[in-house]
């Protein structure tokens, strides 16, 4: 019989889990994560002021211009949504498919998705240029007629799929926290975090006909979240390939987007996960090197899942004998932008490979060196796309160059600071292993006497 | 508080007697008590003889009315109300309106659901009288409320010890 290494380490008791969870939490924070959360917040106030200055003097701070319509805030919103996306193929995706490992890591990949949303929002908010006027981009009866929105622009889709993608990765990950929520209540030796989390525990008791609907609705919301995660990077990928550019006008766009985006969260749920494990050490328990080596393996076959993408879209551009289309590829791997196309390349396609090796996997500190550079890469993956698409078109005459500017440096920059001081406070804040859901899988892996097998 | 009704409540320690003590308590006739845990039980809702959730029929009319709604909205805004003519599309573009519908049944159904749920466990409550502050970390609990048919305290008591309860109080929830 095959037998199954444990979910949880170190023989825990339920109150042992209650304990360990609940610890970053109710103790004072470390020096380590006091230093961290100063830095996050500093790279924080310094994007509030790099934000500031494009809002307050205009978008020509940044290198957009014509013909590169689209930089720095759509490639990096493409990359904080992707980012988004493996925190909900964990938490629903894996629930759906019952995968009990999912249990451990699926809180703080929820939270990262919640983050990483909110820190993607803003980017297209800001880059309309005018972000005073965003309550256009919802149809609301107005005096101008009433003049409606266009719901024939993907545009205008993004605007339906990110905000329900926001609304519906917040709630899930909230209604999974209000048990949780509750221990802590219960556990609270002063009355300030009393009130505070049994507020947020909406006087949460647990009894079995609560957890009978409780366990219906987190069925629901996972099975809704599947399609949903699916839709908004699908819709995403229609921003580019409903237009009429070479480069981006192409059908293989929403598989290759999301596969992009499964991708591109893994590889920053192992660069958190590491982290985490080095500051929390009590979670290594629940956080195992199996579930890190079960990521690896997703890495290694969503990058060679873009890799085949990168290559059929070459070979498309050649067979579809569309001569504006083939100049677009040969001019992002040769032309002037050459050298990002392969620094996506080597961080996408071949660092990875390095997974095949169990050792690799295994590794926190080559997992961890592997993880940023798959996020260096995806982040290039759309960098490639939108500007090597648009600085050279159709007419010669219409051909230019991205004038990136400082200001593009400090916005990408800048919203590491925004989602990681969020990420930290969340650590500190919240349980960040969900308690309810780990219990019923504690015994997975050991026999009746809770010895290992 | 009025809305809260007093009983009496049994805790145990482990989770197969849990299981056995609710079971027991629904075979000794008691059709009013609660079962208290950490952690959804496996194997709790046959127990207690809970019945499925009627939450996804709530689901089920929400993600209707989310597509509907967003049939209506795209189709009324964009070839009723103001029709404006874009690239010589159609007014009534419906391919292009499939996202919105798409969106919109998402969140219709997600946001019901929860809603339901709310409901259904009278959700949110202010400061809810607890019977053990171990009940939501290692400790389960029944309780059984004083105006269920056959209630008697010290029956039920020394039924409670005999399930194996480490402790038995006469409580309010």
């Amino acid at each position: 019989m095959m037998k199954r290494s444990p979910l949880v380490l170190g023989n825990k008791t339920l109150k042992d889990v209650t304990d360990d969870i609940c610890a970053p939490v109710e103790r004072f924070p470390s020096k380590g994560w006091v230093g961290l959360f100063l830095g996050a917040k500093t790279l924080l106030l310094f994007y509030i002021g790099i934000l500031a200055a494009v809002v307050g003097v205009g978008m020509g701070l940044l290198g957009v211009n014509a013909p590169v319509f689209w930089g720095t805030m759509i490639v990096t919103f493409v990359f904080w949504i992707g980012i988004g996306h493996a925190g909900t193929l964990i938490s629903a995706v894996l629930f759906l498919f019952r995968q009990k490992w999912r249990t451990s890591v699926a809180r703080t990949a929820e939270a990262m998705t919640v983050f990483a949303v909110m820190t993607a929002g803003l980017f297209p908010l800001l880059h309309t240029g005018r972000p005073w006027l965003d309550y256009w981009l919802f149809p609301y009866p107005n005096q101008r007629g009433p003049l409606w929105v266009n719901f024939r622009s993907p545009l205008l889709w993004d605007v339906f799929a990110v905000s329900t993608y926001a609304t519906v990765s917040m709630v899930f990950w909230y209604i999974g926290l209000v048990p949780d929520f509750a221990t802590i209540k219960d556990r609270a030796k002063n009355k300030l975090r009393r009130t505070v989390y049994g507020a947020l525990s909406l006087g949460w008791r647990g009894t079995a006909k609560n957890w009978s609907h409780y366990e219906m609705v987190y069925l629901i919301l996972a099975g809704l979240s599947t399609p949903l995660v699916l839709s908004v990077h699908t819709i995403v990928s229609f921003d580019f390939a409903v237009s009429n550019l070479p480069g981006w006008h192409t059908t293989i766009f929403p598989p290759y987007f999301v596969a992009g985006a499964i991708f591109s969260g893994f590889a920053m749920v192992v660069t958190l996960m590491t982290l985490v494990r080095i500051g929390f050490p009590e979670f290594k328990n629940y956080v195992t090197l199996d579930h890190m080596e079960v990521m690896n393996k997703i890495i290694m076959t969503t990058g060679m899942l873009v890799g085949y993408a990168y290559a059929s879209e070459f070979f498309i551009a050649w067979y579809s004998g569309n001569q504006y289309e083939r100049f677009v590829f040969v001019n992002r791997a040769f032309g002037p932008y050459g050298w990002s196309y392969w620094v996506m390349v080597s961080c996408n396609v071949l660092i990875p490979q390095l997974f095949w090796f169990k050792k690799m996997r295994r590794s926190i500190p080559v997992m961890f060196v592997v993880s940023i550079f798959v996020n260096i890469g995806m982040w290039f993956e759309r960098f490639v796309i939108t500007v090597t698409s648009l600085h050279r078109d159709f007419l010669p005459s219409n051909w230019g160059m991205y004038a990136w500017s400082w200001f593009d440096t400090g916005v990408l920059v800048g919203s590491f600071g925004m989602f990681l001081t969020l990420f930290l406070l969340y650590l500190r804040l919240f349980p960040a292993v969900s308690i309810a859901e780990v219990k019923p899988v504690l015994h997975v892996g050991y026999d009746e006497k809770g010895g290992h097998h | 508080m009025a809305k809260y009704t007093n009983g009496i409540a049994g805790i145990w320690e482990e989770e197969h007697l849990i299981l056995k003590a609710a079971r027991k308590t629904r075979e000794s006739g008691f059709t009013k008590f609660e079962v208290i845990s950490a952690y959804p039980v496996h194997g709790m809702e046959e127990a207690c003889g809970i019945k499925r959730s009627w939450i996804p029929y709530v689901t089920f009319v929400a993600g209707v009315v989310g597509l509907t709604a967003g049939l209506l909205l795209t189709w009324w805004t964009s070839a009723v109300n103001w029709a404006v003519n874009v690239g010589g599309k159609p007014f009534f573009s419906l391919p292009a309106f499939i996202p919105i519908m798409f969106e919109l049944t998402i969140l219709f159904a997600a946001l019901s659901s929860v809603g339901a749920l709310f409901y259904a466990c009278k959700i949110p409550r202010i400061d809810p009288p607890s019977i053990d502050p171990d009940l939501s970390s290692h400790k389960f609990a029944v309780f059984i409320p004083y105006n269920d048919t056959g209630y008697d305290e010290s029956r039920i008591e020394k039924m409670f010890k005999e399930l194996g309860a480490t402790e038995v109080k006469k409580t309010e929830y």
